[in-house]
Formats: C-alpha cells, sequence, structure tokens
C-alpha cells in the first residue's frame, strides 16, 4: 500500500476511534461536570469530522481506491475497510454536516445543562461514527453491525426528549420500520455469500437469474432507511421529535446512506433487469411528488420538513432511475447525467435541508413551538437565521443561484437527452421531466409558505413576539451552509469534475462524454447570466426606491398599516389558508380531515377551521396491516401463562424434539 | 481409573432420582452440593494425561462453587424465607420419580445414539450428563418454589459440566467458566430476588408471578 494510503485509513479509523471513545468519555465525565462533557463530547465530534472530512476530500481527490484488512474474529466476518470514489463522495457531506451540527449541538443544549448532556454526545458520537463505517464496510457482516449501530445509536437520539409520549410513540416507529429494513438487507446478505461463498464484497458477483430478486431486496431494506415511498412513514415522526441537530443530520446524511446502500448494490450487482430502473423511476417520481404535497398540507415546521425530506429522495431516486434507464437501454450519456444528478443532489440536499434544520431549531429554541400557525414576523428578531432559511429555501426549490438547481439540472439535461431517444427511453424522460417540473412548482409553494408564514407578517402569538437571535454558535454552522450552498450552486461545474470518478463506477462513461460537454459550460453561463440579471434586477428596484423616496420623510411601522384602521396577526393569511388552493386540488390524494365551524347569523361570534392531514401510506396501509397482525398473533396468547414453569417447559419440550430429530433412526 | 469415573456418575444418576423424589429442601440441597463435590473430582480423571493444571484448577473452582459457596447461599435465603419444604408440587413425587425413569431410559437411549468426535471416558458419561440436565429443567419446570427452581439450575448445570468432559482435551476451560460465571450470578441474582419476593409478598411461590403477565388486550 503506497504511503498516503496508510495515512488516509489511519486518519479515518482515528476519527472513528476518537469519536467513539469520546462518546463514552463524555457520558462518564457527564455524571460530574456538564460543562466537560459537553467539551469532551462536541469537541471530540467536531476534532474528528475535520479529521474525517480532510481525509474524505483527499481520497476524493487522489481517486483513492483501496481496501483494508483488519482481523476480526466473527463468522464470515472480516473488518475490511475500503475507500473509493463512492465512498469518499458520501463520506464529505457526511463529515461536514455533522461537524456543523455539533458545532450546532453545543449551543443547542445549553438549556438543558441541568441534565447529563453526555447522554447525548455518546449516541450523537457513535452515530456519526457508524455511518463512517457503513460508509466504508467491505464485508457483508461488518456492514450489517455497523447499520444496527447507526439505527440503534439514532434512536436514541430520536427518544433523547423522552419525557413527551409522542417523543417515545415516534422512536417506537422508527424502531420497527428501521429493524424491517434490516431484515430485507438480512436476506439480501445471505443470498449475496450463498452465491459467492463469502461475505466480502470484493467477492461479491453478480449470481445469474437473481439479480431482480437482490436488487429488490435491497431496494426495500435500503429505501426504508432513505424514505421512499410507501416507506417513508417514519420519517415525519422521527424528524420532528429528534432534537433539531440530529433532525439535521439524520435528514441530510443518515437516510443518504440509504442511498448509498442502493448505489452499492447497484455496482455489486453490475447489471440488474430493465424492470427494476422502471421501479426506481417510478417509486422515485411518486415519493417526489407525493413528499412535496405533504409537507405542503403540514403545520409542523420539522414535520414539514421531514416531508420534503422524501420528496427529494424522490428527487435522487428519479436521477438514478434515469441513470439505470441509459445503462439499461445502452445510452452511457443518459447514464452518466442520472446519476451525476442523483448523486449532486445528494450532497446539495445534505447541505440545504441540515441548513433548514438547523434553523428550524433555531426557532424552535427562540419561540419553543414548532407549529407555524403560530409564527410569523421572525425575520425582524431572528436576522442572520432569516435570511440562511431563506438561502435554504431557495436552494431546495432548485433555483439558480443556489446549488439545489444545479442537481436538478443535471437531472433535466439527462431527461432532454432521453427524450431524443427511443420508444421506451423516451416515456422515461417525459416522466422524469414532468414530474421533477410539478415537484419543483410544489416545492417552491411549500417553501413560500414556510418561510413567509414563520419570517414575514406579523406575529401571530406572544411567544414569536418574545423571540430573540440565538447565539454564534448556532448561527455560525448556518451560515457556513448558507454559503456552502451558494459555492457549490456557483462552482457546479468543478464540483461535478470532483465526482466524475464516482459517476464513473457507476455509469463507465463521465458526464463530459454524456453531455456532450455541454454541461460543462452550461453552468457557469447559466448562472453567470442569472446572477448577472438578478443583480441587474436588484440594483434596478434600489434605485427605483432611491428616487421615489428622494427628499421625503420615512418612519418605520408595524406590517400591513398600509390603509388599515387597526392592522391584527389575525388578518394574515394562516399556513392552511395559504396553501389550501393548492392542497384542494389534490384532496382525493392528501385526504384531509377538516373541522370547520363556519360563522353563524349576522353577528357571528366563533368561527374556526382546522385541517389535519395525517399520512396517506399510514392510514391506508400499514395501520391496517400491523392491526391485522396483530390480530392474528393474538390467537397465540393461550401460550403465554405468565408462569416461568411454562417457559421452560416450551424450551424443555423443544429441546428434546431436536434432540429426537437429530438422533431420529 | 474407570470404576472411578463410573461411581461418581452412578451417584450423580442417584442423587438426581432422589432429588426427583424429595420434598425437603435441605436435603435437596445438600445433595445438589454433595453433586458438585463429587464432579470436581471428574476432570482430573476424565483426562487422558492424568493430572493437567487447567483440569484441575477447573474441578477446584467449580468444587469449591458448587459445594460450599451456592449451598451457603441457598441455605441463608431458606432461613429467611422460612421454607423447608416444597408443597403441593405441580408434578407428585411418586410421578415424578417415574417420569425420571422414563427420561433415564430416554438418556441411555440418546446417549448410545449421539455420535460423538472423541471417545468418551465413560460409556455412562453422555447418558448421566444428559439425565442431570432433564431432571434440573423438570425440577424447573415442575416445582413451585423459587428455591427449588434455583437448585434445577445448579443440577443442570452440573449435567452441562458432565457432559463437558466429553470433550475436556478439546476446548472445555473457556466454556464451562463462562456457564460456571452464568449460573453463579444467576444463583446469586434468585437469592436476592427471592429474598425480596418473601419480605415483599410473604411466600416464594413463583407461579403466583402470572399476575404479572400481560394479557390480551
Amino acid at each position: 500500500m503506497p504511503m498516503e494510503g496508510i495515512y488516509l485509513f489511519a486518519l479515518l479509523c482515528g476519527a472513528m476511534v476518537l469519536l467513539a471513545g469520546t462518546g463514552i468519555g463524555a457520558l462518564l465525565v457527564g455524571r460530574w461536570s456538564a460543562r466537560w462533557a459537553v467539551a469532551l463530547g462536541g469537541g471530540g465530534a467536531v476534532a474528528a469530522c475535520l479529521a474525517g472530512l480532510a481525509a474524505a476530500i483527499a481520497a476524493l481527490a487522489l481517486r483513492f481506491q483501496k481496501t483494508a484488512v483488519l482481523p476480526w474474529n466473527i463468522p464470515h466476518g472480516s473488518f475490511a475497510l475500503g475507500v473509493d470514489p463512492l465512498s469518499a463522495f458520501f463520506l464529505v457531506p457526511m463529515f461536514l454536516l455533522s461537524g456543523l451540527a455539533a458545532v450546532y449541538g453545543i449551543g443547542y443544549f445549553r438549556p438543558w445543562r441541568g441534565r447529563n448532556p453526555g447522554r447525548f454526545w455518546l449516541s450523537y458520537n457513535l452515530l456519526v461514527a457508524s455511518m463512517a463505517l457503513v460508509l466504508t464496510a467491505r464485508n457483508g457482516m461488518l456492514f450489517l453491525v455497523a447499520w444496527e449501530a447507526m439505527s440503534l445509536a439514532s434512536f436514541f437520539l430520536v427518544v433523547f426528549d423522552d419525557e413527551a409520549a409522542a417523543t417515545r410513540e415516534a422512536g417506537w416507529i422508527y424502531l420497527v420500520a428501521t429493524h424491517i429494513g434490516t431484515a430485507f438487507l438480512l436476506a439480501l446478505f445471505i443470498l449475496l455469500g450463498c452465491a459467492n461463498g463469502s461475505q466480502d464484497f470484493a467477492a461479491f458477483a453478480a449470481p445469474g437469474g437473481a439479480t431482480g430478486l437482490m436488487f429488490l431486496l435491497a431496494l426495500v431494506g435500503f429505501g426504508t432507511k432513505a424514505g421512499l415511498f410507501p416507506l417513508h412513514v417514519w420519517l415525519p415522526e422521527a424528524h420532528p421529535a429528534a432534537p433539531s441537530p440530529v433532525s439535521a443530520v439524520m435528514s441530510g446524511v443518515m437516510i443518504k446512506t440509504g442511498i448509498y446502500g442502493i448505489v452499492r448494490t447497484l455496482e455489486i450487482l453490475g447489471s440488474v433487469p430493465g424492470w427494476c430502473a422502471w421501479l426506481v423511476l417510478g417509486i422515485g417520481t411518486v415519493s417526489g411528488v407525493l413528499g412535496v404535497l405533504f409537507a405542503l398540507a403540514q403545520h409542523d415546521l420539522k414535520r414539514l420538513l421531514a416531508y420534503s425530506s422524501v420528496e427529494n429522495i424522490g428527487i435522487i431516486a428519479m436521477g438514478l432511475g434515469l441513470g439505470m434507464l441509459g445503462l439499461h437501454y445502452g445510452s452511457p450519456g443518459i447514464a452518466a447525467l442520472g446519476f451525476a444528478g442523483g448523486l449532486l443532489h445528494v450532497l446539495n440536499h445534505a447541505m440545504f435541508k441540515g441548513l433548514l434544520f438547523l434553523g428550524a431549531g433555531a426557532v424552535v429554541h427562540a419561540t419553543g413551538t414548532r407549529g407555524i400557525e403560530a409564527l410569523g414576523g421572525l425575520l425582524k428578531r431572528m436576522p442572520w437565521t432569516g435570511a440562511a432559511f431563506l438561502a435554504g429555501s431557495v436552494a431546495i426549490c432548485g433555483l439558480p443561484p443556489f446549488n439545489g438547481f444545479a442537481g436538478e439540472f443535471l437531472i433535466y439535461a439527462g431527461s432532454f437527452k432521453a427524450i431524443l431517444g427511443a420508444g421506451a427511453l423516451a416515456l422515461g424522460g417525459v416522466t422524469v421531466l414532468v414530474a421533477l417540473a410539478l415537484i419543483g412548482g410544489l416545492a417552491t409553494a411549500c417553501f413560500t409558505r414556510a418561510f413567509g408564514i414563520v419570517f414575514l407578517g406579523e406575529s401571530r402569538s406572544p411567544v414569536a413576539k418574545a423571540a430573540h437571535e440565538v447565539d454564534a454558535t448556532m448561527r455560525g454552522p448556518m451560515l457556513i451552509l448558507a454559503v456552502l450552498c451558494l459555492v457549490i450552486g456557483l462552482a457546479a461545474g468543478t464540483v461535478v469534475r470532483f465526482m466524475e470518478p464516482a459517476v464513473g463506477m457507476l455509469s463507465g462513461s463521465s458526464v463530459a462524454e454524456g453531455g456532450g460537454g455541454s454541461v460543462q459550460w452550461i453552468f457557469p453561463m447559466a448562472l453567470s447570466s442569472v446572477l448577472l440579471l438578478l443583480i441587474m434586477a436588484a440594483g434596478a428596484l434600489v434605485f427605483f426606491r432611491r428616487s421615489c423616496l428622494a427628499g421625503r420623510p420615512m418612519r418605520e411601522t408595524v406590517t400591513w398599516d398600509c390603509g388599515y384602521a387597526a392592522p391584527a396577526a389575525s388578518m394574515q393569511y394562516t399556513a392552511t389558508g395559504f396553501a389550501q388552493p393548492l392542497t384542494n386540488a389534490a384532496a382525493r390524494i392528501l385526504r384531509s380531515r377538516v373541522e370547520f365551524h363556519p360563522p353563524k347569523g349576522i353577528f357571528p361570534s366563533t368561527a374556526s377551521f382546522h385541517a389535519e392531514t395525517p399520512d396517506i401510506a399510514r392510514e391506508s396501509l400499514f395501520d391496517p396491516m400491523f392491526r391485522k397482525t396483530a390480530a392474528w398473533l393474538g390467537r397465540l396468547y393461550w401460550l403465554q401463562q405468565g408462569r416461568v414453569h411454562f417457559y421452560i417447559l416450551y424450551i424443555v419440550v423443544a429441546l428434546m424434539v431436536l434432540l429426537g430429530w437429530a438422533l431420529r433412526p | 481409573m474407570n470404576n472411578a469415573i463410573d461411581s461418581i456418575l452412578i451417584f450423580l444418576v442417584l442423587t438426581d432420582l432422589i432429588l426427583l423424589g424429595s420434598s425437603r429442601l435441605k436435603n435437596a440441597i445438600r445433595f445438589v452440593a454433595l453433586q458438585g463435590l463429587a464432579l470436581g473430582l471428574l476432570p482430573m480423571l476424565a483426562h487422558s494425561q492424568g493430572v493437567v493444571w487447567h483440569a484441575v484448577l477447573l474441578g477446584a473452582g467449580s468444587a469449591l462453587l458448587k459445594g460450599f459457596v451456592f449451598p451457603s447461599l441457598m441455605n441463608r435465603a431458606l432461613r429467611e424465607t422460612n421454607a423447608n419444604r416444597e408443597i403441593e408440587p405441580f408434578v407428585g413425587y411418586i410421578s415424578s420419580l417415574l417420569i425420571g425413569v422414563g427420561v433415564l431410559a430416554l438418556s441411555f437411549w440418546s446417549g448410545a445414539r449421539l455420535s460423538l468426535p472423541w471417545e468418551a471416558a465413560s460409556l455412562l458419561l453422555v447418558p448421566a450428563g444428559l439425565f442431570t440436565v432433564w431432571t434440573g429443567l423438570f425440577l424447573i419446570v415442575a416445582r413451585r418454589k423459587a428455591i427449588t427452581q434455583v437448585l434445577g439450575y445448579i443440577a443442570m448445570e452440573n449435567g452441562i459440566f458432565t457432559l463437558g468432559m466429553v470433550l475436556v482435551e478439546a476446548m472445555p476451560l473457556l466454556v464451562e467458566l463462562g456457564v460456571l460465571l452464568d449460573i453463579f450470578v444467576a444463583v446469586f441474582v434468585m437469592g436476592i430476588i427471592v429474598f425480596h419476593i418473601n419480605r415483599e409478598f410473604d411466600h416464594i411461590d413463583s407461579d403466583q408471578l402470572a399476575a404479572l403477565k400481560e394479557g390480551p388486550p
């Protein structure tokens, strides 16, 4: 192994060991001193993330591709760690966002000084370490162990605020969902292991015939973690329940390990049947459209962001699906564009969704509520948070010059290219194109609503009036993420060149070949022209305002003062009202439960309107399924006598039967 | 040499039958302790190369625990709970003995059929070990008092220990130490729990714990 290889692995392993060590240390120290626990846990997380980030960027730049095997005394297991462009590409946002969220967490948990903060840092640091292990594991056993560690660490983070009953329920839903997913992964690795006689990724080769089944298992198993429809049910429960820095990490990077898993399976299997590509494309489309529709109907800021994660995972899946279609129909250019768009959106979503969750956390921190209907006018009181949230909102809508545009642009480019292709491929292209345009429009409506209702206008409640800007440890990470969103957007061409090796691993060709080089110049051109237009428009507005106000007196007054005698917060649009034209149009899908008491009489005294939108997959798929299963299993209650004697008797009988079976003549 | 092993094993089988047929807890504790002491000699006898340090260590440790530590713990629990006899067991003593004889026959049958990777030191070793395991499990299932159940666990461990003698030259030390540790912790915890259950409810009938089960919704 060359020298830099040793340093790279040492840096990565050092980061993981540091994370685990400082996490445990924080828990122990936390009994005596909360301050030291935060310093140890938070400091360790930040230091380890910096080290890991350096290693990941170096690996990506060097196109590093190596596997190191350490001895590990587990059946079928080997401690095989590998770094290749694909792993490195996922490691970069993982370490970046985890480090920033750790800084944010140091400020976020200041009010909870009374309890042992080591509890948080232990789970947090273990979560980051296990994510790094998931992304670098090159053995099925090691991967599953890391995967479970990641699930459990994040479960304990979700139920961190375990005094609330809703949080505990969210935790259970997450735990059940994630283990159902792992069950499918177990089946996948058993199949792969049986076909190849080893659990090492290096030994995995696509066996004939069963690739479709294997990919399906991977899609269900990893899709549960990623949050693809209809397996997304845990997201809108767990993300609001978790502390905000955790929601940022979970939504920004942890669910991306699901995408990583799907992509890694693709890389291992080599080629999959055509229907798999259509399946991924279809699920991506449904996730994208339904995700954003449900986001539009939410009143809880973090729940809204969680549904928006479903939408963005859908966009990523559409990109991957397009790439797979390109591979299947022998069009490497479309494949390269699709995979590149999907992967770039992984990076982008980590940045802007992390930013938005941190922003939502700042709002919750300042006002104590997640309900958007109670907020409003926060931009004046929290200008930094507001500006950062705005940047994130623009980015997530896919508007230039922020990064969301770049990723979606690549997928658009791929779908345009696909439309020019032969029959079936054109159908895929049209699907992606139409769905992406629809999602973009709805997302813009959704985040106009989120930003407008929360930050603009007049405060709708006393808590919103009393809000204050958060401190520097929380502001800093948000601002860095906002700047990164802008930088990635502006330097998208460079970023795409950086991820070329990862795309090449999947598509076998480069983005430049795929787009005929157009992508290389279209980014700078499109972005610079848009930027120029924006600057010109802004300049013109400022000039117009100046010239209108020249020589006139100016004074500040309350919002909505123009023409109203007594402006009140209640005359503004509510969040429900703002979204109603769109949610009404999609009423069939959303099935909102409306509670409407219309005003009665000439002088109506009370009137109210309330709409609740429960999750469609949970309501009509999982709830009935689990109820049926519970009813069916309820018939076995007679086995449960409550007496230890009987339980041991069952064991004895089972042992005797097994022994008799083993010794049968 | 073989005679000594066989005598120990026959003693084991006989004490098992006594355990099945006796209602006096004090006696039962004494016989389980004797089993433990006798089994402490087995590793040295069963080892083909004569006295090997790890076999001696294993035997001495297990004899110390089962012959002295466990009985004193359980006698203490007995004193504290004022329980002298097993009253109203789920399976009566005569039926227990009859079942015991049936299981003994079954043990011999399965001992003969079981193909082992190593030659056992005595033909009785596997049947006696199996019978002791089954006896222990039977005591756990068929008796009401928590103390008898602890005795059942220890008897089961004795059986596992005996079966381990078949593999005494392969790798029993670690496995046996693990099992011994398990039982030690179990007895320790049971001792404490029995004491607390008794103080809380004025009895140590473990079947009344059924009140704690989750019923159908």
